[in-house]
C-alpha cells in the first residue's frame, strides 16, 4: 500500500484560484482607486493620461458643502437605524424567548423581509408611502386624517423605518440565537435565589449576551454605511439631498457627474471609515478571546 | 418567566406575535396581491381584495420572451424576459464558481501549513467589508478601460470579427464582466463561512483515505466536500442572493443586452408615470427565488447569520 504523499506545491494550487480572482477584481481595483483619487480623472480617459493633482481631491470635499451633507445623512442615517433596530431586535428576542410551538415558522417568516433583493423592497416601500396611492396615506385618509408627504419633506424618517423593517429582524435573530446558548446554570442560579423576571434580564441575560450583542451591533453599523438600493428605489437621494446617503453620492459623483477622481477620494473616505470599524470589532473579538483564555487558565489553576 | 414550556402565555404575547408576522409579510403579501391587480385598480383603490385577478401585468413583464402574442399590447416595450435570463445566467454561474474556488481556498488556509497563510487570510477577512459602492469607480475605469484585448491584436481581432461590434474588447459590457467582479466580492465570505465547517471535519477520516493511497484533490472532492454540503447550502444561497439581487456594479458594468432585473426595476421607478401592475410582477418575479430559499432553507440561513456574527 502507498501513502500519497502531500506535496509541498498542493495548498499553493488549492490557494492560487481564489488568490488571483481576488488580486485581479479586488486588491487591484483597491490600489487602483487609490492611485486614482490623486489624478484628476474623468471616465473617457485611461488612467495614464490623467494628470496628478495631488490631493486636491480630498480638499475639495472637505470644502464641499454636498458631501458634507451627504456624510452627515449617512451618519443620522446609520445611527438611528442601527440602535432602533438593538433596541427593538434584542427586546422581541428577550420577549420570545419561550418555547412555543411554530418558533421555526416564525423565524423563517421573519427573515423574508432580509432576502429579498433591496431594489424590490424599496419599491414596495415607496407603493406604500405614495402620496395618492399609496396604503399609509389610504389608511390615514379613511379614519378622516390628512395624508402625509411621506417622501417629502419626512423622507429621510421614512427611509429610516424601511431599513428598520428590514433589518431588524437580523439583530432578532442573533440575538436569540445567543439567548438560547446563554449556560442554563446561571439561569438556573438566578431563579432559585429568586431573581424578578427584570433582574434576571438586566443583571444575568444582558451582560453575558454583550458580546454577541457589541459584534451585531459593529456588523449591523458597516451594513448601514453600505446601503444603497433601498434609498435609490425609494427618494433617489431628495428631495434635495435629505438622503443623499455616501453610497448614492459616490455613485452619483462618477456616473452622472463623471469626476472619477473625486468619487475615488469619497469611496477612500468610505473605506476608511468602515476599516476603523472593522478594526474595532476585531480588536474587541480578540480581547474578548483573550479574556475567556485568561479566565479558563485561571479556573483550571484552582482546580 | 422564560423557559417554563408548560406556562400557558398571555393572550396579549400572541397578539404581539400576530402583529410582527402582519408587519414582516404585509409589504411583500401586498406587492403580491397588487401585481395580479390592472393600474385602474390599484390607483382607483378598489380596497382589499375584491377585484379581477388577473395575469396580465406578467404577460406585459415578460411579453419578449413569451411564445405567444398579446392582445393588450401594441409592442414590447418593457423587455424583462431577457433581463430574467440575464440576471439567472449571471447568478448561477457566479455562485457555482464562487463555490468551487471558495471551498478549495477554505480547505488550504484550515489544513495547510504554507508561506503566506496568515496574509491570505488576513486579507480575505479584511477585503469582506469593502461595499460594492466603493468598487464602483475602479472596476468601472478598468473594465471599461484597462482590462480589455486591443482589437489590433490577434485574438481581439478574432473576437470582433466573431461577435461583432466595435472597438477594443473590453471586460464592461459581457456578462463575464459582471460575473468576475460577483465572484471576487463574495469570496471573501464563502471562504471564511467555509472555513469553520471545514475545521470540524474529523482529521482522521482524510487520513484514513490518505492511506488509502488518495491524493489530495481526491480527499478534498470526494471526503471533505460531501460531509460539508450543510456550509455549502448556506454559502450557496448567500451568493446566489447577493449577485441575484445586486444592482450598483451591474448596472455600472452591463451594456444593452446584458441588463438585469434589478436594473430594469430601478430604471422603470424613475419614470414620471409608474406602471405599477406590471413593476410589482416584475418585483414579484425577482422575490421569488429569495422566498423559495427562505422557506424550504431557514435553517441554512440562520446558521449562516449566526456564524457571522458569533465568530465575528
Amino acid at each position: 500500500m502507498r501513502i500519497a504523499t502531500i506535496n509541498r506545491a498542493t495548498p499553493y494550487v488549492f490557494m492560487a484560484p481564489a488568490a488571483v480572482v481576488m488580486a485581479i477584481a479586488l486588491l487591484y481595483p483597491l490600489l487602483y482607486m487609490i492611485y486614482g483619487s490623486f489624478r484628476d480623472w474623468d471616465p473617457s480617459q485611461t488612467i495614464s493620461e490623467t494628470e496628478f493633482v495631488g490631493l486636491k481631491n480630498y480638499i475639495t470635499l472637505f470644502h464641499d458643502p454636498a458631501f458634507r451633507e451627504s456624510l452627515g445623512v449617512t451618519l443620522r442615517f446609520a445611527i438611528a437605524v442601527v440602535s432602533v433596530e438593538m433596541v427593538v431586535g434584542v427586546g422581541l428576542a428577550l420577549l420570545l424567548d419561550r418555547s412555543i410551538r411554530g418558533m421555526s415558522v416564525l423565524r423563517t417568516l421573519f427573515i423574508l423581509p432580509m432576502m429579498i433583493a433591496p431594489v424590490v423592497v424599496g419599491l414596495m416601500w415607496r407603493y406604500m408611502y405614495h402620496p395618492t396611492v399609496g396604503t399609509f396615506n389610504r389608511f390615514l385618509k379613511s379614519l378622516g386624517f390628512e395624508g402625509v408627504d411621506w417622501l417629502g419633506q419626512n423622507a429621510l424618517f421614512s427611509v429610516i423605518v424601511a431599513d428598520i423593517w428590514q433589518w431588524t429582524p437580523f439583530i432578532f435573530i442573533l440575538a436569540l440565537a445567543a439567548l438560547q446558548s446563554l449556560p442554563r446554570s446561571a439561569l438556573e442560579a438566578a431563579r432559585i435565589d429568586g431573581a424578578t423576571g427584570w433582574q434576571q434580564i438586566w443583571h444575568i441575560k444582558i451582560p453575558l449576551m454583550m458580546p454577541v450583542l457589541i459584534v451585531t451591533c459593529l456588523l449591523r453599523l458597516i451594513d448601514a454605511f453600505k446601503v444603497l438600493e433601498v434609498i435609490l428605489v425609494m427618494t433617489e437621494g431628495g428631495p434635495g439631498l435629505s438622503t443623499e446617503i455616501l453610497a448614492l453620492r459616490i455613485s452619483r459623483t462618477a456616473t452622472e457627474f463623471r469626476e472619477l477622481g473625486v468619487a475615488a477620494a469619497m469611496s477612500n473616505y468610505l473605506l476608511i471609515l468602515l476599516l476603523l470599524l472593522t478594526a474595532l470589532m476585531f480588536g474587541y473579538t480578540k480581547l474578548q478571546e483573550a479574556r475567556e483564555a485568561r479566565l479558563r487558565a485561571a479556573a483550571d489553576e484552582e482546580s | 418567566m422564560a423557559g417554563q414550556p408548560n406556562d400557558r402565555q398571555h393572550p396579549a404575547f400572541y397578539a404581539l406575535l400576530a402583529a410582527l408576522v402582519f408587519m414582516s409579510v404585509g409589504p411583500v403579501a401586498l406587492m403580491f396581491v397588487n401585481s395580479f391587480k390592472l393600474d385602474v385598480d390599484i390607483i382607483s383603490g378598489t380596497s382589499g381584495l375584491l377585484f379581477l385577478p388577473t395575469i396580465q401585468n406578467y404577460e406585459t413583464a415578460l411579453c419578449d420572451i413569451l411564445p405567444y402574442e398579446l392582445d393588450h399590447l401594441d409592442f414590447c416595450a418593457l423587455k424583462f424576459g431577457g433581463a430574467f435570463i440575464n440576471s439567472l445566467i449571471i447568478a448561477l454561474v457566479s455562485t457555482f464558481l464562487t463555490l468551487v474556488i471558495g471551498c478549495m481556498a477554505a480547505y488550504a488556509l484550515v489544513r495547510f501549513t504554507f508561506m503566506g497563510r496568515d496574509t491570505a487570510s488576513l486579507t480575505t477577512l479584511m477585503v469582506r467589508m469593502v461595499p460594492p459602492a466603493v468598487l464602483l469607480v475602479p472596476v468601472f475605469g478598468l473594465w471599461n478601460n484597462e482590462f480589455c484585448i486591443d482589437k489590433a491584436t490577434l485574438v481581439g481581432g478574432w473576437i470582433r470579427d466573431t461577435l461583432g461590434g466595435r472597438g477594443d474588447v473590453c471586460l464592461a459590457g459581457t456578462h463575464s464582466g459582471i460575473i468576475l467582479i460577483y465572484i471576487a466580492m463574495n469570496l471573501p465570505f464563502v471562504i471564511w463561512i467555509l472555513q469553520s465547517f471545514i475545521v470540524q471535519v474529523p482529521r482522521q477520516l482524510e487520513e484514513a483515505a490518505r492511506m488509502d493511497g488518495a491524493g489530495p484533490f481526491q480527499v478534498f472532492f470526494l471526503v471533505v466536500l460531501p460531509l460539508i454540503k450543510p456550509g455549502l447550502a448556506a454559502a450557496a444561497i448567500f451568493t446566489f442572493r447577493i449577485a441575484w439581487n445586486e444592482y450598483l456594479l451591474a448596472s455600472a458594468l452591463s451594456d444593452r443586452n446584458t441588463k438585469t432585473v434589478p436594473i430594469l426595476i430601478v430604471n422603470n421607478m424613475s419614470e414620471f408615470n409608474v406602471e405599477w401592475g406590471v413593476i410589482m410582477a416584475t418585483g414579484m418575479l425577482l422575490a421569488i427565488p429569495p422566498i423559495i430559499f427562505t422557506l424550504f432553507a431557514s435553517r441554512q440561513i440562520i446558521t449562516g447569520m449566526t456564524a457571522g456574527a458569533v465568530k465575528g
